[in-house]
């Protein structure tokens, strides 16, 4: 996967709790056995009509917001099934980084492996956020390696990451191949384990 | 120290731990299906990597596969997906369940059938509601595809060790009310984020009362309620449930598995992170009225109204869940009319569910406006019910009644529930688009979702259950 440190760019406020996973990307779309092409899926039922026209007033179709990397969120951000297609369709889509209060366990997990940095702020500084960037467009600069997120009027929102996890999308490591390293512990955990 | 089931399972899997590391933990079960593995697949490939332990991982198709007409699978894409499992099991040495075996079937319900599903086991699949499996007592929970990869090639996953959260039911459940109400009426009250970050232990005489079908619709939903994973422990239903399944121990080794698996027990004394606690007794018919599963109420309840909610996004939630759903503020649940029942579902496709509803439907009709499928949750679930004559009752009453697979659930194959019309289901989700782009989904029990069929709306099944007695 793509190595994540620096991501400069406007956000994409989508101003909503519990985003669950079927929202961003609709079953219909699961049958695909590739990892590419999901982003013309993302959020397609409040992207497009049921003619396909685009929904003028929904964030990701206003003009402000094209080519974002960065989509802002409320609470439970990604809840719902463990479709990995939801995380693929919004890498492919553009984005690099997602910010919310909090983040479903499953989306959370696979965003790691896939190069896309979850951040967690508190709900009042996503509140924030999202105000700044629902007024007019808001830029920021999120900083892995310094954990920040510095806004383009100078305030910086610092958050918290699993070193382990921090690691891995700044080196973009394949994880397997790191774990292949333990082949010894694994094999000694499966000569004594219990099974019936 | 006494230790509750989550940490005795989860520290029985531990392969290496390391401070500023998640914990490598080793999975004894590796439950496959066609949406979410291919791309795992072509990844092994890629790398040249093979599958280390294919003999603890068992695949079946049940995302996309139609339950009706078989074999013939008029979706192009889908037909692709179906034949790469079928390929990817075949290349890679993985025991399929292809449609048409005898054991095919939705993943979680062929799991605990075959006897995989044990107490003490760590399972995964790619697939959210493998939560079921912790009826059992069990450590299962869903895993991205890149995480399936990851077991296919190592059998281990690195995780985080999540908080404990015990949620402790009380009482009794009234005549008439279903585990699925439980689940629900724990989402209503806490959200659907309470159990984030956190792996569940139901309790409770409410629970321990509970059949093993009945312990796996409240943990297949404790993903609904955000947790990574639910259990319950092991006790004599779970040992009796397993006794002479397939792949559960033989004979002598069986007593020597089940003394094992009652250890796992929490112990008297443990402790919790976090401990939340209801009455079964207060618990009522559920039937969510909103676009998660938390938006839901009794059913002798009215919608509700944003004098209901102190902040303004709540408000502002309602509002546009109503919209969706076009329902009012305050209207009463009984009003809300139906054109499609389905029952079916990871959640509700068990043989008591489907004897549960027929015993509803019995010498009845469909209501006139509505159209019902049955789907049963595997093949040998059908060939049970069948035998009992279930599915007469139900097709005399004018329900469908298909092959088994994960339907109108999430509508990926062409069971959908058309734009606009409404669904009472016995599924576990009832978000936009779920059912079919603008269907409007309210999930129910089996018994709630049986009544509404013969009404055409939503009625108090308790009243229903009282007539029959």
């Amino acid at each position: 996967m793509e190595p994540i440190n620096i991501v400069n760019s406007v956000i994409a406020p989508l101003d909503r709790k519990n985003v669950d996973t079927d929202q961003i990307i609709s079953k219909e779309f699961l049958k695909r056995i590739e990892r590419t092409g999901f982003g013309s899926f993302l959020f397609y039922h409040w992207r497009f009509d049921e003619q396909g026209n685009e929904i003028s007033d929904f964030v990701l179709n206003k003009p402000e917001y094209k080519g974002s990397e960065i989509l802002v969120a409320q609470d439970n951000f990604g809840c719902g099934s463990s479709r990995e297609h939801a995380p693929w369709a919004i890498l492919d889509y553009g984005f690099r980084v997602v910010i919310a209060p909090s983040f479903a366990d499953i989306f959370h997990n696979n965003c790691f492996k896939n190069g896309i940095l979850p951040i967690r702020l508190t709900e009042e500084e996503c509140d924030e956020i999202l105000a700044k960037g629902l007024e007019k467009p808001y830029n920021v600069e999120v900083n892995l390696a310094a954990q920040t997120v510095t806004g383009e009027d100078g305030k910086v929102y610092s958050f918290n990451i699993d070193p382990y996890y921090k690691e891995m999308l700044l080196n973009g490591w394949d994880e397997i191949a790191l774990t292949f390293k333990y082949e010894e512990q694994i094999a000694a955990y499966e000569a004594k384990r219990i099974a019936y | 120290m006494a230790k509750n089931i989550i940490e005795k399972v989860w520290d029985s899997h531990v392969v290496y731990q390391e401070e500023g590391k998640p914990d490598l933990l080793y999975i004894d079960l590796h439950l496959i299906h066609e949406v979410t593995s291919p791309q795992a697949f072509e990844g092994l490939r890629l790398a040249g990597r093979k599958v280390r332990r294919p003999d603890l991982c068992f695949a079946t198709m049940d995302h996309n596969v139609p339950t009706k007409n078989l074999p013939t699978i008029n979706d192009p894409i889908a037909k692709k997906q179906i034949m790469t499992l079928a390929d990817n099991a075949k290349e890679f040495g993985v025991e399929l369940a292809d449609i048409g075996h005898p054991d095919q079937g939705i993943v979680h319900v062929i799991g605990p059938e075959l006897g995989l599903t044990q107490p003490g086991k760590t399972i995964v699949c790619g697939d959210s509601h493998t939560s079921t499996h912790g009826a059992f007592g069990a450590l299962a929970f869903g895993i991205g595809t890149s995480e399936v990869e990851h077991v296919l090639s190592t059998q281990t996953l690195w995780q985080n060790k999540p908080k404990t959260m015990e949620i402790r039911v009380n009482g009794k459940l009234g005549v008439g009310v279903a585990a699925k109400d439980i689940i629900l009426a724990i989402i209503a009250k806490w959200g659907i984020g309470v159990g984030t970050g956190h792996i569940v232990e139901f309790t409770g005489d409410a629970i321990r009362a509970l059949s093993m079908e009945e312990r796996m619709t409240i943990c297949n939903m404790s993903i609904e309620a955000g947790a990574k994973a639910g259990l319950i422990s092991p006790d004599a239903t779970t040992v009796e449930f397993l006794r002479g399944r397939r792949h559960a121990p033989k004979e002598d080794k069986f007593e020597e598995a089940a003394s094992y698996w009652l250890s796992l027990a929490s112990d008297e004394g443990c402790s919790y992170d976090v401990v939340l606690e209801i009455d079964a007794d207060e618990i009522e018919p559920i039937v969510t009225w909103g676009t998660n599963p938390s938006m839901g109420t009794g059913v002798s309840k009215t919608v509700p109204t944003a004098a209901d909610f102190d902040n303004e996004s709540d408000k502002q939630a309602l509002k546009k869940a109503l919209a969706y759903m076009d329902l009012e503020e305050g209207q009463p649940i009984t009003s809300i009319e139906v054109q499609h029942v389905f029952i079916g579902s990871c959640t509700n496709s068990r043989l008591s569910d489907l004897r549960t509803a027929a015993s509803i439907v019995e010498g009845k009709k469909l209501h006139p406006g509505v159209r019902g499928i049955v789907v049963p949750g595997s093949y040998s679930t059908k060939a049970a019910a069948e035998a009992e004559g279930l599915d007469k009752i139900f097709t005399d009453a004018g329900f469908e009644w298909r092959e088994s697979g994960c339907s109108a659930c999430l509508g990926m194959n062409e069971d959908i529930i058309p734009s606009g019309e409404r669904c009472a289901s016995t599924s576990n989700r009832n978000f936009e688009g779920r059912q079919g782009a603008g269907a409007r989904t309210h999930l129910v029990s089996p018994a709630m979702a049986a009544a509404a069929a013969i009404e055409g709306h939503f009625v108090d099944v308790r009243k229903y259950v009282k007539q029959e007695v």
